[in-house]
């Protein structure tokens, strides 16, 4: 413990310095000084984008211990110049919610609850069925005999939340599949 | 949005839906601007408008048509610029019958299939004739950008002509000039009609006109912004249309300040719609083909760009060609029309809906559900929910259990027993996702801005991004397939899937955004890339397909620098045309962040924008048509005759060194055709739209229509409805009895569904955290005090609310933003209903869905479903639970006299008229 100066005392130091109203450093308590913002001791920032809506709002996603501590705007960005709405700046939690599910689940037909299944064995099963369902519903030409080289029988929705690249890769190997029916919410 | 002197906000609510967005035109108004809010509701936005006027829900159209009759009628249209840009001086052919000839219908009507057959709807050919089109249609016309996806078998960009051989009168004296016809078709589009039809009285209406006139010119520009607002309605695309009509007579569109601005809901939406995930659309808007229409790749590109078209979509057989390219790799080749036949074919419309009712008919047996919610967030939630009880499999993928995970134990159907848990056969997956700071890849915002995220940090457990599970995904099915004979397999198995990996040998995002770029194609022989010397690559190349996984990518050489360098010859791939150039140099463009994307107007530094970096699309005719800038205060774009090129701000969004004077040989197809004053530079004639001869399926001229559900009567025409409406007489999908019908009294009140700033959409990413549940706790319902009066609704208490379809409950709250109008000579009563909540047992903040409601009628051109307007009745107290929630809305529909027939006839029985 520091030795304690008489003239540390807060109404010394605001007659001594210049914080005369006693509202800023005069007043400072030395644990305050010592206390420094989580984003600063970040072990790195990264430059996001706000996952939200189409305003496109830049952001900085502070990370610690490979934990993301905090998420704030981005004063960079041209769009945004730093600021967030609510729902941009409570998106911290959406990386840390609490009900955030981080395990895959599995229901089977009639039953009453999930059941734990590894990643890997849903990925699996779940190819099962597209192959098993494109077999079983495809519609290699209409009644004039026209080409459709198509399955009616496997649908998707959704892609307006997911990155350009994710929804190439969809529509790239649902259109090879001949899976026509994929939507998103461009149209909801 | 910030060098606007006016802008006018009109079926959205931005300071609410797009908050940080706002503070664009909150800076354009601290610098003078003025900011007029056209509402139903008086919202946060209005609250900061200059001025809020006050609309009844759906009536845009006639508004709009008043201020466009009030533009020509008093001559304050931009002559020189409606000259020379747009098609107001062209000459439609002898057939053509407007809506004022036939009460409300345009010539070429079938009521058999309620569809135009748009022959009538043509220019004149110079010399007699009409213009031929290409055989097929496309929409998306000038300055409205964005999502409204054509009818099921259009793609985008101008609507292909033949070529633009048309006649023209630039004194638009002809009576069959498009600008005649114009004046002709909103002639009765009143100051009265406006205070008939939505509510505005005629001084706010002159206020309005004067405001919005005398912003725009030379020195001045208005711009216009939108959002779901308009596009969900039957009449959607219509509303935007008129937008556009209005804003190309003042000049508005290509020009700084100016346009048409789309507001939109999610992160990406815009790139969902470029790259889409969408039934109808290939990457770039390409169309996808069609049965009997596209049969061949030479009947899909006569089609798609017509041999003679004008302008860039001239080379749609190099963005198609490309596209097969980046999709089938070494397989394509000109032998085998470069894989065309790998692509399934359309027979209709396969929008969400349909598939939504083809569940219902068991038709469907697996469903991919991904980042979205329809058991809360679709129009008729209920039967949504009740179609997911017919699939075989259904795969969620989400950050948490959201209601369509959990629909087979906790929907409001499994707690009145309609569905039994026990007796529902379908297999659900749950797979976690990983959140937009544990991957890396590119989000596309509202003006077309590409901005790259940067991956924090790896997923937590089995959290994993859709990159990584659609990869490996195809890679099993891949597995699955592999050695099949079967024709059917080999598009699957002969996909280039082999990205470069990373050390968890998962996809490198940025090898997938190469592809999206376009490179050129090494052929596999290795003579290098000679364009010239051959079609493609060798003919044998190394068959066998399927090799997943590698490092460097077999075939793939150098990024393009952009659309200009793409081929029709298989020398070049590329996986989304109009982002050709993202990549350029192998660098990742959209990850650009100069601060403040550095110096000059553009702010160009920041991200990368589509198509090509330009920031103002069409921007040409920001110069006049010598190629000088309009005004000092509006120049954007200009000719340099010293240097002979267009420079300025911003990438001309025009062929770099075209005179402003040139004029092309006639008869000149593609970029050649171009003319130095033709600033639309993807629509077939060059010119803006005032009239659409192609490209819409409900008429070449926005007509107000009310809403498939409406107790007002159209004081224009006879037709109630848009004939061409999507209709879907279904049991568990029925419609309310408009005016004129009897029963339209046992639903008497309007209701429209919107979204507040602390919730996202059906809440999959704003009712599991805490701060929003919080901010936002509850359900709720927004009604006037007159409203509550009439009906006995106490503030802070409950209501119910029925429709054909469903019962909801929602909080009270009574307030003056809700307005009753007086319309038609009564008073409109509104309801407004957030659509946040829905039922379930996992979120933080639960509630009845207000899109349980709803009922699916949708607009033809873009399958939207019309959700910000329909009828309802409002009561006092809680629902009540179980099948009593079923019987009440059984008890409305039969007094109502309701049947899956009501508001399902195309055309109005002029009988009915007089009754309303
Ligand atoms: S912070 Fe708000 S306004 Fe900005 S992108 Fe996110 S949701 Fe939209």
């Amino acid at each position: 413990m520091s030795p304690i100066s008489p003239l540390e005392w807060p109404v010394l130091r605001q007659l001594r310095g210049r914080d005369a109203l006693g509202r800023g450093p005069a007043v400072t308590s030395a644990t305050t000084r010592e206390l420094t913002s989580r984003n600063a001791r970040a072990d790195r920032v990264v430059q996001s984008v706000c996952p939200y809506c189409a305003v496109g709002c830049g952001q900085r996603v502070y990370v610690t211990d490979e934990r993301v501590t905090q998420i704030e705007g981005d004063p960079d960005s041209p769009i945004s110049r730093g600021r967030l709405c609510p729902k941009g700046s409570a998106s911290e939690q959406l990386v840390n919610a609490p009900g955030r599910q981080t395990q895959v689940l599995y229901r089977a037909p009639r039953s009453t609850r999930w059941q734990p299944l590894e990643r890997d064995t849903a990925i699996d099963m779940i190819a099962r069925r597209f192959v098993q369902s494109r077999r079983r519903t495809w519609q290699d030409t209409d009644e004039q005999g026209r080409p459709l080289r198509r399955t009616m029988g496997i649908a998707s929705l959704g892609g307006a939340t997911l990155d350009n690249e994710e929804n190439y890769l969809i529509k790239k190997l649902f259109t090879a599949a001949g899976a026509i029916q994929i939507e998103n919410q461009a149209r909801i | 949005m910030a060098n606007s002197d006016c802008i006018v906000l009109q079926g959205g609510n931005m300071a609410e839906a797009h908050p940080v967005g706002f503070q664009w035109v909150a800076e354009a108004k601290a610098r003078g601007a003025t900011v007029i809010h056209i509402d139903p509701r008086f919202t946060r936005t209005s609250a900061v408008a200059d001025r809020h006027i006050p609309i009844r829900a759906g009536s845009d159209i006639v508004l709009l048509g008043a201020l466009i009759n009030h533009v020509i009628t008093h001559d304050l249209w931009f002559h020189e610029y409606v000259i020379a840009y747009t098609n107001a001086a062209t000459i439609v052919t002898e057939d053509f019958a407007d809506t004022d000839d036939l009460d409300g219908l345009f010539s070429g009507f079938d009521p058999e299939s309620g569809t135009y057959d748009s022959d009538t709807w043509e220019y004149a050919q110079a010399g007699g004739g009409e213009v031929e089109d290409a055989g097929g249609e496309k929409g998306e016309q000038s300055s409205t950008e964005g999502d409204h996806g054509p009818g099921d078998q259009l793609g985008s960009g101008g609507a292909p002509l033949e070529n633009a051989q048309v006649e023209r009168d630039e004194t638009l004296q002809h009576p069959r000039t498009v600008f005649q016809l114009l004046r002709r078709h909103y002639s009765r589009y009143t100051p009265a009609m406006v205070q008939e039809m939505c509510g505005i009285d005629a001084e706010t209406f002159a206020a309005l006109a004067e405001t919005i006139t005398s912003s725009s010119g030379r020195d001045r520009t208005t711009m216009w912004g939108y959002a779901t607002g308009w596009t969900q309605h039957t009449s959607g695309a219509q509303f935007i249309r008129a937008a556009a009509v209005l804003q190309l007579l003042l000049g508005n569109v290509g020009r700084p300040g100016g346009g048409i601005m789309a507001l939109r809901g999610h992160a990406s939406i815009q790139g969902s719609t470029d790259i889409p995930t969408l039934f109808n659309l290939l990457p770039g808007y390409l169309p996808m083909p069609v049965a009997g229409l596209h049969d061949t790749l030479a009947d899909y590109l006569d089609v798609v760009s017509g041999p003679g078209q004008k302008g860039f979509w001239g080379n749609a057989d190099a963005y198609t060609v490309s596209l097969l390219k980046a999709y089938f790799g070494e397989h394509a080749s000109a032998e085998n029309d470069w894989c065309f036949d790998h692509l399934p074919r359309l027979t209709g419309p396969h929008g969400t809906y349909q598939t939504m009712m083809e569940m219902l008919d068991g038709g469907v047996e697996g469903y991919f559900v991904v980042g979205q919610n329809p058991a809360v967030g679709s129009a008729n939630s209920r039967a949504q929910r009740l179609a997911l009880a017919q699939l075989k499999w259904l795969v969620v993928r989400d950050l948490s259990l959201i209601e369509t995970a959990t629909w087979w134990k906790d929907s409001p159907e499994v707690a009145s027993g309609e569905l039994r848990t026990e007796d529902i056969e379908t297999e659900v997956f749950f797979l976690p996702a990983a959140t937009h700071v544990e991957k890396a890849g590119s989000f596309t915002q509202t003006q077309r801005l590409l901005q790259w995220r940067h991956k924090a940090l790896d997923a937590p457990g089995d959290c994993q991004s859709e990159l990584d599970f659609y990869y490996h995904l195809g890679v099993r099915i891949r597995e699955l397939l592999a050695g099949s004979a079967d024709e059917r397999d080999r598009p699957l198995l002969e996909m280039t899937w082999d990205y470069a990996l990373d050390e968890h040998g998962d996809p490198e995002p940025e090898s997938v955004l190469k592809e999206i770029n376009g490179y050129e194609v090494v052929p596999a022989s290795g003579e290098g890339g000679d364009r010239t010397a051959g079609e493609g690559p060798g003919e044998a190349g190394d068959e066998g397909g399927g090799s997943a996984g590698s490092e460097a990518r077999e075939g793939v050489g150098r990024a393009l620098s952009g659309y200009a360098e793409l081929a029709a010859d298989g020398s070049t791939a590329c996986g989304c045309w109009i982002y050709s150039g993202v990549y350029a140099e192998e660098t990742n463009q959209a990850a650009r962040r100069t601060p403040h994307g550095g110096d000059g107007p553009a702010q160009a530094k920041w991200g990368w924008a589509w198509p090509a970096d330009r920031r103002i699309l069409y921007n040409r005719a920001s110069a006049d048509p010598d190629g000088r800038p309009w005004s000092e205060r509006k120049k954007w774009v200009w000719w340099d005759e010293e240097a002979g090129r267009w420079t300025g701000s911003d990438v001309p969004d025009f062929p770099a060194e075209l005179h402003p004077h040139h004029r092309p040989e006639p008869g000149t197809g593609g970029v050649d055709g171009l003319a130095g004053d033709d600033p639309f530079v993807m629509q077939s004639d060059g010119k803006g739209w005032l009239y659409a001869p192609k490209g819409l399926v409900d008429g070449p001229f926005p007509t107000h229509y009310e809403a498939a559900e409406s107790p007002v009567r159209n004081a224009l025409y006879t037709q109630q409805q848009n004939p061409t409406r999507m209709l879907y007489p279904r049991g568990y999908n029925l419609d309310a009895p408009s005016a004129g019908e009897a029963g339209v009294e046992v639903y008497p009140y309007v209701f429209t569904t919107y979204r507040l700033t602390e919730h996202h959409t059906a809440g999959g990413m704003s009712r599991w955290l805490p701060y929003l549940s919080e901010l936002q706790p509850e359900m709720f319902c927004e009604v006037s005090p007159a409203l509550a009066a009439e009906r006995g609704l106490t503030h802070n208490d409950w209501a119910t609310i029925v429709s054909p379809r469903a019962v909801i409950e929602a909080r009270v709250m009574v307030t003056d933003r809700m307005r009753p109008l007086r319309v038609d000579g009564r008073e409109v009563h509104q309801v407004g209903l957030p659509y946040h909540w829905g039922v379930g047992e996992e979120a933080i903040v639960t509630g009845d869905a207000a899109n349980d409601l709803l009922g699916v009628s949708l607009d033809a051109n873009t399958q939207i479903q019309e959700s910000k307007v329909a009828s309802c009745d409002v009561r006092p107290g809680r629902r009540p639970r179980g099948a009593a929630a079923e019987e009440l809305v059984a008890d409305y529909n039969r007094r109502a006299g309701v049947t899956p027939q009501t508001g399902n006839q195309r055309l109005t029985d002029p009988e009915q008229e007089g009754r309303g």
